[in-house]
């Protein structure tokens, strides 16, 4: 399906990455959004509020992030595509209603700008700390869909592709973007309407006593149903059977909650996006997403100029996690690098599917800032040269964190 | 046809067991019976005198939705077949506005218990007042967490014990009432699981009311609030209500504080018109697309 070309902002702009975002989900047909204002996310949220009317989209800024996630699958279910945006302290607050739109099966988006954590943090500055927290935020097992995109093109690209994942996979999807991203201002070009795909939500149709709310198509996602279409809908967050209805034996819950996860496992390889550039005859890859993907360009063309064979694996989507492609690449080369701004989330992913074949090193980055270039260079080099197979993850000791050992964890101001 | 003798002495005509139709089953997911309530619980009556309502306000099935939140009434929408929503902890009326916000044709009803609305679930009430959100809110008092088995509640009465409160309730209750008015709502009543015509009668009207509407339902916990305050059992409770209710309509909400034991005023208390959140949304709407031809 084309997306409808009053959604769609045709011509090129000078925007940032959160107003690109939002222009991105009404493109992708979002009718609702209901939020709650965090840095350094509203400028997301304000740029749809003033589309709104125009396309015929309804906003609404609720008391909170709880009532903001909960209020964003109601919506779902009653029909429309619909979608919240936040930041660190309110992505905690929206975990409980996550886990909830993950257990019903419910399309969503949510868009997180990453800022600089724990708790408040630093608001207007840069992180990349909320990467296992979208994988394992909310409580028991289930499996979401996250983005990572590395400029405001990507922000407006990826809002689309992000509704679409949720669509197909009923499932909610997670842009785990960052204030650099966010507030980032770029060229951003807005194709035609007829030029962006949108997938249409999966309603049932047929007649209303056979439709089961779960009951999954060979791709082992269900269709999708709304209120008010006389169909007696009954969702719950208790494990439940076809029907909806609620069962607490051992084997209702093994197989649903199965096909949870399976339902994302199983297709992804038609869900992950990773883009690679001169992997094969390299000895080291950097492995990289979002902000610190564009700082790893700098850095790889550094060790380049000294003469070693680098390449990039850049996630796309972040999870499901390309774990095949880890391992395969881990067999060729000598080590991976993985810069990201926090003290180490994804790099254990990438220890783990590397299986003890590469050494993994992690550039850190407390947050509040991005990477020095010099700093992936250097541990590039490093792991070029480093010639033991090291055990788990290597820390790379950059110039901020020798900064901050040698003042004893304080830093003269 | 043959007679059967019952308990009571009556003799009854035997009915064919097809025959036998439950009066709600339309509105109810026989499916899913028994429930889970307690016997002497007052959620069953309060699901009673709602599905007559329904019928009553000659509701269409179709495009009502109820929603729960979690609890011993957070079980209600489960059993009510409607388009139904179970929803999480003191969510369901943010969830409800997402509903009704996304698709104004749906009347939505949350039907769920004090603690999951008033405590957990507190500000999504007030708020949604506020907005003057178009919805129905059954708020079941049971005065107790009674799922999880008898801790406190923010409508608990000074002095009542509760698992959590040993040494009896030192917090004041919310008087859900003055709480609901002071905060927009523009229909608020109380009534116990005892009033089951005066219920229902008023459950019909608020679900025809453009609005905000609350309905308190005072219901007997038999097995957690009565029990450790020695109460009595479910039929104790009942008459207790019975003698110690007292109804005054368009009574002051400042007024409806429940004490330990004390009288409790039931009646319509407010009822007034306030324009709904979407009735001012397409209003502006319509300015705003107005002002841009």
């Amino acid at each position: 399906m084309k997306a409808n070309p009053k959604d769609v902002l045709t011509g090129t702009y000078y925007i940032d990455g959160d107003v690109a975002c939002g222009y991105g989900a009404l493109a992708a047909g979002c009718k609702f959004v209901a939020g709650y204002p965090i840095t350094p996310s509203t400028e997301a949220f304000e740029a749809m509020c003033r589309r709104g009317p125009q396309v015929g989209a309804v906003f609404i800024q609720m008391e909170d992030e709880l009532g903001s996630m909960a209020a964003v699958i109601g919506a779902a279910w009653s029909g429309v595509k619909s979608m919240t945006i936040t930041s660190g302290p309110g992505y905690s607050l929206m975990q409980e209603n996550i886990g909830f739109g993950a257990m019903v099966e419910t399309p969503f988006v949510l868009l997180n700008i990453q800022r600089g954590g724990p708790s408040t943090g630093v608001p207007t500055k840069t992180g990349q700390a909320d990467m296992m927290q979208s994988r394992w935020g909310s409580h028991g097992d289930y499996e979401i869909i996250a983005i990572a995109p590395e400029s405001p093109q990507e922000m407006f690209d990826y809002a689309i592709k992000a509704f679409n994942l949720a669509e197909k996979y009923r499932c909610p999807v997670m842009i785990m973007s960052d204030e650099c991203v966010g507030h980032m201002t770029e060229k951003v070009v807005i194709p035609e309407a007829d030029k962006i795909e949108v997938e249409p939500r999966r309603l049932f149709k047929g007649p209303a006593a056979e439709y089961a709310p779960y009951k999954p198509d060979p791709d082992l996602v269900p269709k999708m149903a709304k209120a008010g279409d006389g169909l007696k809908l009954y969702i719950t967050g208790l494990v439940h059977d076809e029907r909806g209805y609620p069962v607490k034996n051992e084997d209702y819950k093994a197989a649903y909650v199965r096909r949870l996860i399976d339902k994302i496992k199983r297709n992804k390889d038609k869900i992950i996006e990773i883009r690679e550039e001169a992997v094969d005859d390299a000895d080291v890859v950097v492995v990289s997403y979002g902000i610190s993907s564009r700082v790893a360009i700098k850095g790889v063309e550094i060790a380049r100029e000294n003469g070693i064979k680098v390449g990039t694996l850049r996630l796309v989507t972040v999870w499901p996690f390309p774990d095949e492609r880890i391992t395969e690449l881990a067999r060729k080369v000598k080590a991976f690098v993985v810069p990201e701004i926090n003290y180490g989330q994804i790099v254990f992913d990438v220890a783990r599917c590397s299986h003890g074949h590469a050494n993994v090193v992690l550039v850190p980055h407390g947050g509040a800032g991005v990477h020095n270039p010099n700093d992936i260079a250097d541990a590039i080099e490093y792991a070029a040269k480093e010639k033991k197979k090291i055990q788990g993850v290597v820390e790379h000791k950059t110039r901020l964190e020798k900064l901050v050992f040698e003042g004893g964890y304080k830093l003269k101001e | 046809m043959a007679e059967q003798k019952t308990t009571t002495g009556v003799v009854k005509p035997e009915i064919p067991e097809a025959d036998v139709i439950h009066p709600m089953e339309n509105l109810l997911r026989m499916d899913r019976m028994p429930h889970i309530w307690c016997s002497s619980c007052g959620i069953g009556i309060a699901v009673t005198a709602f599905t007559a309502a329904l019928e009553k306000a000659k509701m269409d099935p179709n495009m009502v939705s109820i929603v729960s939140g979690i609890g011993c009434t957070g079980r209600v929408a489960g059993y009510v077949k409607l388009d139904s929503f179970h929803t999480t902890h003191g969510r369901p009326i943010a969830f409800g506005t997402g509903i009704r916000v996304a698709n104004p044709n749906i009347k939505v009803v949350v039907f769920s218990g004090d603690g999951d609305l008033i405590a957990i679930g507190g500000n999504h009430f007030i708020h949604a007042a506020r907005r003057n959100i178009d919805m129905l809110v059954v708020c079941v008092n049971n005065f107790i967490y009674a799922m999880t088995g008898g801790q406190v509640a923010p409508t608990t009465p000074l002095a009542a014990y509760a698992t959590t409160s040993p040494y009896g309730c030192v917090e004041p209750p919310f008087n859900i009432p003055y709480l609901a008015e002071s905060s927009g709502a523009v229909y608020v009543a109380r009534w116990t699981a005892l009033h089951v015509r005066r219920l229902t009668n008023s459950l019909a009207e608020a679900l025809q009311k453009k609005g905000f509407s609350v309905v308190e339902v005072i219901s007997p916990c038999a097995m957690y609030y009565s029990r450790i305050n020695r109460l009595g059992d479910g039929l104790d409770m009942m008459r207790f209500y019975h003698d110690n209710v007292e109804i005054r309509h368009g009574e002051d909400t400042k007024n409806l504080d429940i004490g330990f034991q004390t009288k409790i005023i039931c009646g319509k208390f407010v009822d007034r018109e306030r324009p709904t959140y979407m009735e001012r949304y397409s209003q502006w709407l319509t300015e705003v697309k107005g002002a841009k031809k």
